[in-house]
């Protein structure tokens, strides 16, 4: 029998009028403005957009705002935002060649054409508390120098390996059309392109854990960052009405591009192989965990035995989603009544059953 | 019309330099833009709309395209009274300011207006380029430069 449960109707009310007081916190503090937290919790934002699968920083500034700090709760907010909008069609590919460099760290090669440059980076701090951050405080400018003559034109680490054929070329483009999760669920086993999809939207602490998981030798790929590059790139888009690429803008974005060992097979030399991440805003993290998990999810393709989580691609795409994840996890904690009133009366039943089971071996046994 | 960004026709190159600009330029730079110029009355082709553009990367940067995420995108269409066409797609979700560009494209595709909105989007164009200079100018700052140390006894 099927028995509604209703009510609770001004309890819930109350507590959303609550939840809007207790998100304002002591109204003896000031109210964070949007362009705040934009601004000042860049990366937060960042990290939001880049699991929220939507690039639009002062949308995820306010959804982090009206969700308390909590990333997840703001990542949902924007996944449903994106529901109530029209697809125009996907982009012209990003050419990470070209991008505005902010920050290009190689740990394969010292002398890059192009140069190391650090941007702003927590690497090399001492991460001792500030105490002088909890007052405000005048900042030094950011030291300026004439970029060097070689500065506009930063070639991808892994193109100066692949000249001589010591790493894999990236996979062609035959021009098959590339799938898309949020339009068909995920079929497997899934290609590349479907799984980088799903790793970019994921979950930037589930997917750090497989891909430390790899490096402590469930599913080892001997990795070095090839390079890791943040900076702005342009995005162009194809209207029908117009037949070329205009301009959109800039987004900021994060690559890695991880470098591999591989001992060849029958077929193939060694060479190195590769795994990449590609992410918005500035979100190394997520980026290097993401190349490692691409390339440790490629084992198939590469020969090496599938016997690791991180190899595992149903396990890894059917779980790195936080949203999906929350959705199911988070569920059990609204009305389960009728299902427990069922599970209650079994376990009365069996115990009964078990007792009486019991008391006949017991007086079986004294009559004996 | 078949989308070939490969083969774009003579001047398009050009007419995307001045979307590239308004796109760079904030809203209130677009709306003095505008001011400077004899701007004929407007209509919509088509109300200005918010709505979303699936961002592709490639595999290793330049290999087969995957999707990245998705960036949000407003897209404004006018008709001038003069019977001109102009259209912008900008990142974000400002619909005022897509309508002021599209305008403003309508505007520039007009061989005797062209030099006129260059001209009035000078200033706007000076301000991105000096930031941009700027920003390059502090990672420069930031390049490591390597010294060869020598070590053992010689």
């Amino acid at each position: 029998m099927y028995v509604a449960v209703k009510g609770g109707e001004a309890a819930i009310d109350n507590a959303h009028r609550l939840l809007a007081e207790a998100r304002r916190g002591d109204p003896a503090v000031p109210e964070l403005s949007v362009a705040q937290i934009r601004e000042q919790m860049a990366l937060l934002v960042d990290r939001v957009m880049t699991e929220g699968s939507l690039y639009d920083p002062d949308l995820a500034a306010l959804a982090l705002k009206q969700a308390r700090g909590d990333v997840v709760e703001a990542v949902f907010l924007v996944r449903a935002y994106r529901t109530t909008l029209s697809r125009f069609g996907a982009s012209v590919p990003v050419d990470t060649g070209q991008m505005a460099v902010a920050r290009r760290v190689s740990a394969t090669f010292k002398d890059l054409p192009g140069g190391q440059v650090l941007g702003p980076t927590f690497d090399y701090t001492h991460r001792l508390i500030d105490f002088a951050l909890a007052a405000e405080s005048e900042i030094e400018p950011a030291a300026e120098a004439d970029p060097r003559a070689d500065a506009a034109i930063c070639p991808r680490v892994t193109d100066l390996l692949a000249q001589d054929g010591l790493i894999e070329a990236s996979p062609p483009d035959a021009g098959a059309p590339v799938g898309d999760l949020t339009r068909e669920p995920v079929d497997y086993p899934a290609d590349r392109a479907l799984r980088l999809q799903a790793l970019a939207r994921g979950d930037e602490g589930f997917v750090l854990g497989l891909a430390y998981s790899t490096q402590r030798g469930f599913g080892r790929t001997h990795p070095f960052v090839g390079e890791i590059r943040v900076g702005d790139v342009a995005v162009e888009f194809v209207p029908e009405e117009l037949g070329f690429a205009v301009p959109l803008g800039r987004v900021r974005l994060t690559e890695c591009q991880m470098v591999n060992q591989f001992k060849g097979s029958g077929t193939a030399p060694p060479q190195f192989t590769r795994g990449y991440g590609l992410s918005f805003g500035q979100s190394e993290r997520k980026a290097m965990a993401m190349a490692l998990v691409d390339r440790a999810l490629r084992a198939e393709e590469l020969g090496e035995p599938v016997v690791s989580p991180a190899q595992d691609q149903e396990f890894v795409l059917a779980h790195c989603d936080s949203l999906q994840a929350t959705g199911f996890v988070e569920h059990l904690k609204l009305p389960h009544y009728v299902d427990f009133q069922a599970e209650l009366e079994l376990v009365r039943r069996l115990r009964a059953e078990f007792e009486r089971k019991s008391e006949s071996v017991e007086m079986q046994e004294a009559a004996e | 019309m078949t989308p070939n960004p490969a083969e774009p026709e003579p001047g398009t190159a050009a007419r995307q330099a001045v979307m590239a600009l308004c796109a760079d330029a904030s809203r209130q730079e677009l709306q003095a833009v505008l001011a400077r110029l004899d701007v004929p009355p407007a209509e919509d082709l088509r109300a200005p709309e918010t709505g979303l553009v699936m961002a592709t990367g490639r595999i290793g940067g330049d290999g087969r395209p995957f999707h990245v995420g998705e960036v949000s995108v407003t897209r404004a269409a006018i008709r001038l009274a003069d019977g001109a066409t102009g259209f912008a797609y900008h990142l974000g979700r400002d619909r005022t300011k897509a309508r002021l560009a599209a305008i403003l494209d309508a505007l520039w595709q007009e061989p005797a207006r062209r030099t006129g909105v260059e001209a009035a989007l000078a200033e706007a164009a000076a301000r991105a380029e000096a930031e941009r200079r700027q920003a390059a100018r502090r990672t420069a700052a930031t390049r490591v430069e390597f010294l060869t140390v020598a070590r053992g006894e010689d």
